[in-house]
């Protein structure tokens, strides 16, 4: 994961960085203590509670912060699956205008922010890359009526951590055909010929990268 | 709807639930992918921790800065749009089929529209990008698809009724992926009409002499 301003300032000391930097550039952290895990879901129920914020007053306090954290991280998202730079930010804007606007549709029991604000920006490059409607899953008849319970909103936040702490700890071979598979906008084939790879190495290298993550959520 | 969510035992792939959650897969594909997850919890909790991957990538990635303006175009972007306040969409009313599903066909089961293809069987073909094809199909209860194989993936997910072939019985609900290894000659089962949500990115190959040439009307 990489080493973020929020980071530096709340948990800098417990952190211990690998030397050597690699894949473009983005940093793993190796040491893992409850402190720091503690902090970085602290810092999920944060953006929890500024998305109500938003929500329930139009707080553009707390929407800056939102932005300043997931817009920059949006738009590397969009220009890694191939929308240039001025694509890309226009798109980030209009991902976190969608964030406001939908902010009453959160649920933190069913997603973390990070989740969320994935989902919207992969809706939007569909829409605007590939020009493509988006069939979305009807949902639950008992729908998100109810004020989420707090348990399980901050047991998910957790987990999603611990998630993207596992996903910094794959083996690198792995962990760049996931971020293929996702940022890259490619299928598992599309990955074989683009890679190299056979596609048997692909599908396994990937399963086995899911079973590791699996793992790390239990 | 969803009354048969128990009953379910044949489920998507990790390769799909993952080109879903990472939005690669085609637009046929999707369908079929939403179709099913309206109707499976099991799916919809895999989606979940698929969709959960995606969001840890995105964050792990390295930050791109942003033009200067680019709040303050936001917030503007957020004042022009204010009246327009999105909804969730509830789930289908005193419907047989999922929400994504009706909003393809503009409705109901009753507002399809069937154009028969032979060997008793009918369809409509429902409108998505040309990367792959999606089809309803209506099989009656004891009849045959004809025995084909496939170039590409083919998704067939059972709406009404019930069909078995080689590999096994899929009811309301079940999802048969099939791949090029797969050669099968799907059965309904006897009663009423199977119903199916089918996809595909390549032709199906028919092998009998005939199916070939109706292949090229049907556009199957």
């Amino acid at each position: 994961m990489l080493m973020s301003s929020r980071e530096t300032d709340k948990a800098g000391a417990e952190l211990v960085l690998d030397r050597k930097p690699h894949h473009q550039g983005v940093k793993r952290r190796s040491v893992r203590s409850e402190t720091v895990t503690d902090t970085e879901a602290n810092t999920r129920l944060m953006w929890v509670t500024q998305i109500y914020a938003v929500r329930d007053t139009q707080d553009k306090e707390a929407f800056a912060a939102l932005f300043s954290h997931f817009a920059p991280r949006v738009k590397s998202f969009l220009m890694k699956s191939g929308a240039s730079h001025d694509v890309a930010e226009e798109c980030a804007q209009d991902v976190m205008a969608t964030l406001w606007r939908k902010a009453h549709m959160f649920d933190p029991a069913k997603a973390s922010v990070s989740t969320w604000i994935f989902t919207i920006a992969r809706n939007r490059r569909i829409d605007m890359l590939r020009k493509q409607r988006r069939p979305e899953p009807e949902d639950l008849p008992w729908g998100p009526e109810a004020e989420p319970d707090q348990a399980d909103a901050m047991a998910l936040q957790e987990e999603t951590d611990q998630l993207g702490q596992a996903l910094a700890q794959l083996p690198e071979k792995q962990r760049t055909l996931i971020e293929k598979a996702y940022f890259g906008d490619l299928s598992h084939s599309e990955i074989a010929a683009e890679t190299g790879l056979p596609l048997g190495t692909i599908k396994s290298r990937i399963r086995l990268a899911l079973e590791r993550l699996r793992h790390a959520m239990k | 709807m969803i009354t048969t969510m128990k009953q379910i035992k044949h489920h998507l792939t990790d390769e799909l639930l993952m080109g879903y959650a990472a939005g690669t897969l085609p637009e046929a594909f999707n369908l079929v992918v939403a179709t099913h997850i309206s109707m499976c919890d099991e799916c919809r909790a895999a989606l979940a921790e698929y969709e959960a991957v995606g969001g840890e990538v995105m964050m792990s990635g390295e930050p791109v800065g942003l033009s200067e303006d680019s709040l303050e175009a936001t917030l503007a972007l957020i004042a022009d749009n204010a009246f327009r306040k999105e909804e969730a969409k509830s789930a289908a009313k005193n419907s047989d089929i999922p929400a994504p599903l009706q909003d393809y066909i503009g409705g109901g089961l009753e507002a399809v529209k069937w154009r028969k293809i032979g060997g008793g069987v009918s369809q409509m073909i429902l409108p998505t990008s040309k990367d792959a094809t999606v089809r309803l199909l209506k099989i009656p209860g004891g009849t045959a698809v004809p025995d084909h194989g496939h170039n590409g993936t083919e998704l067939t997910l059972v709406l009404k009724g019930a069909f078995a072939d080689e590999e096994d019985t899929f009811s309301a609900g079940d999802v048969e992926v099939a791949n090029e290894d797969l050669q099968h000659t799907p059965v309904a089962a006897p009663g009423e009409d199977c119903i199916c949500l089918a996809a595909t990115d390549a032709p199906l190959k028919f092998n009998a002499f005939l199916p070939r040439i109706a292949q090229k009307f049907v556009r199957i």
